[in-house]
């Protein structure tokens, strides 16, 4: 028998669903999920939503509007667009979520350093991010991308860093509010190592801001990734992405709108979609710590 | 009487002196980082001038490669190309691109054409995006407030080539009204100013509302409305004053992002200026030109901000005395404004 069936304070049913449908999440944030389910769906498992070959070449179908046999209609050599969006979304959503990787893990080392060393090393550091701050970010990603070279994932990294300063100026100030808490003292006082105090108490609790910050992040870094797609330095041509279907979309603006409005759409609408949950999450957190 | 000698009468000499090297010293920073990147990072960029920017198709020897190196300095310690380096740009030498000639020409070639569109923009963002927030906050209708407050977020959410894209479409393809591409007269500066105002309206729209919502709740307010004040002359002559001060605050980021933003804009409007000759530097892996950049916009965002620090005591009676405003904006409510 185990310690659940005999502590009715962890039966896990009675304990989850009072608070669930008290708070049941606004029609926006479900809908917002559901979009964000689908991108996923379309990145890990592309051939359950299209069956089309997004290479495949139709000669009899160049440029046809959008219809009942072509969702998204067809480019200019009658490849079937919504299946190239469909494809390109598994790197796109790659290459944002390595961006906020990179952003949010060199963002909240360069913060948990600083803010943990205080003195001249937080000094030196927090210098360094106002002066990352001055840069605006997609020149500093653009610096990056000119020395790296073009290609999906330097894109990503170039991205990131774009990003670092501001997550580290969050987990800094976080650092300094959990820094001061009883817990820290008290486990210092017991002659717990410093380094083990940041990792298993510090840290953990500095992370829900930083954590809220990356799902905020997640929509600016499909914006920033998709542009430098859409200015050629991401994939090379025949491969889809987002932002790169954009860009080949260009030249047909007079006789194909839906070549740069469907896709362009399908980024609007994602960016939307994490944007509303990022702040569906900030304020659950913000009601928690009321 | 000149009005920033009569502010702060003791004293503004230092305060404006330690301003200008304060900003110096962040400028002296970016360029540190920015070389850091372009230069330490690993690369052969000799080999990538013979190769004329395309690696993959160099026909020059290791010769001619190593001759290269020598050339542009290459071959030297890191340190010393940077000290070099840095001698130069303190004197406005911002180096040879082996493509376009000297680098600072080339930027100062580029700017005005920039510089139109940004300027347009950077007015339209004020006058839509200041209007919005303030519209936004006056009426009462709930769900009139409710539309205009999601604006700004969907601005926010919009990338900058799709608007860029869907104008052209709609009032150059479309309509006729505006020329598709080029530099030639007002006509041409439109859509591009448009495009970047969508980005700077919804950002401006942001702060200037919620600084509008936390001081119509100031006790100030409340004294005006209980002398019985309009409720749009409070709105109008009383909180929108305080509250667009905090809004001056992000006009560096606002800059900033508008000449970086440039890259996007001018490459769908296919514009020449600062903007295309980044697409031109990233393209061919030009490092000196993309320096140049990197430094021009540093200096732009830290100009901007410098110049609007020392305005804030003229804007801001409450600085003269003190010399600190009581509500200052955070550095953190500008990063968030710029994300």
């Amino acid at each position: 028998m185990s310690a659940a069936t005999l502590d009715p304070r962890v039966d896990p049913v009675r304990r989850s669903t009072a608070p669930v449908l008290a708070r049941l999440p606004a029609p926006g944030v479900v809908l917002a999920a559901a979009w964000l389910v689908l991108v996923v769906l379309a990145a890990a498992a592309p051939t359950l939503l299209s069956g089309t070959d997004p290479y495949a070449a139709d000669t009899g179908a160049l440029l046809q509007p959008p219809s009942a046999h072509h969702w998204f209609g067809t480019d200019q050599i009658g490849r079937d667009l919504y299946s190239r969006v469909v494809h390109g979304s598994s790197l796109s959503l790659r290459a944002t979520l390595v961006a906020v990787a990179v952003g949010v893990c060199l963002g909240a080392a360069v913060g948990l350093v600083a803010g943990a060393a205080g003195g001249w090393v937080d000094a030196v550091l927090m210098r360094l991010v106002d002066v990352l701050l001055a840069i605006p970010s997609l020149l500093l990603s653009l610096a990056i991308i000119t020395v790296l070279g073009f290609g999906t994932l330097n894109v990503a990294v170039a991205v990131g860093f774009g990003s670092v300063a501001a997550c580290a100026r969050v987990m800094r100030a976080e650092v300094l509010r959990v820094h001061g808490s009883t817990y820290v003292e008290a486990s210092a006082s017991l002659g717990v190592r410093r380094p083990t105090v940041l990792l298993r108490h510090v840290l953990p609790n500095a992370a829900g801001p930083v954590l809220v910050l990356a799902a905020l992040d997640f929509g600016t870094a499909v914006l920033a990734v998709s542009s430098l797609s859409f200015l050629g330095y991401g994939a090379k041509p025949p491969t889809p992405e987002w932002g790169s279907l954009v860009a080949s979309g260009r030249d047909f603006l007079g006789s194909g709108w839906w070549l740069t409005t469907l896709p362009g759409l399908v980024i609007v609408a994602t960016v939307l979609a994490a944007n509303r949950l990022a702040r569906a999450l900030e304020g659950r957190r913000e009601g928690d710590l009321r | 009487m000149n009005p920033l000698v009569r502010v702060v009468p003791n004293g503004t000499a230092r305060h404006v002196l330690g301003r200008v090297g304060q900003a110096v010293l962040v400028l002296w920073a970016a360029y540190t980082v920015a070389f850091g990147v372009l230069y330490g990072l690993p690369g052969d960029p000799a080999a990538l001038i013979a190769a004329g920017g395309d690696p993959a198709n160099s026909s020059a020897t290791p010769e001619q490669v190593a001759a290269l190196r020598a050339q542009y300095g290459y071959d030297q310690p890191l340190l010393v190309q940077y000290l070099h380096h840095l001698g130069a740009a303190a004197t406005g030498d911002l180096g040879v691109s082996p493509r376009t000639g000297p680098v600072a020409a080339s930027l100062a070639q580029a700017l005005p054409a920039t510089a139109q569109i940004a300027a347009l923009g950077l007015v339209l963002s004020v006058v839509v995006g200041g209007g919005l927030a303030l519209l936004a906050t006056y009426v009462r209708a709930r769900w009139a407030r409710q539309l205009l407050l999601s604006l700004p977020p969907l601005g926010v959410s919009v990338p900058t080539f799709w608007v860029g894209l869907l104008l052209l479409q709609g009032f150059s393809f479309g309509l006729g009204w505006f020329p598709a591409f080029g530099n030639d007269g007002f006509s041409s500066l439109v859509l591009p100013a448009v495009t970047l105002a969508v980005l700077g309206s919804a950002l401006i729209a942001q702060v200037f509302a919620r600084s509008l919502r936390a001081e119509a709740s100031a006790a100030y307010a409340d004294t005006a409305r209980a002398k019985g004040a309009s409720r749009a002359r409070v709105h109008l002559r009383h909180t929108a004053r305080n509250a667009s001060l905090p809004t001056f605050t992000i006009t560096g980021v606002l800059v900033g992002q508008f000449l970086a933003g440039t890259v996007v804009t001018e490459t769908v409007f296919s514009r020449t200026g600062i903007g295309q000759l980044t697409a031109t530097a990233v393209g061919t892996q030009d490092i000196p030109l993309a320096l140049g950049v990197v430094v021009l916009g540093a200096t732009v965002v830290v100009t901007v901000s410098l110049v609007v620090d020392l305005l804030y005591p003229v804007l801001d009676p409450r600085m003269r005395r003190t010399g600190r405003a009581p509500r200052r904006p955070s550095a953190d409510l500008v990063a968030e404004a710029a994300r």
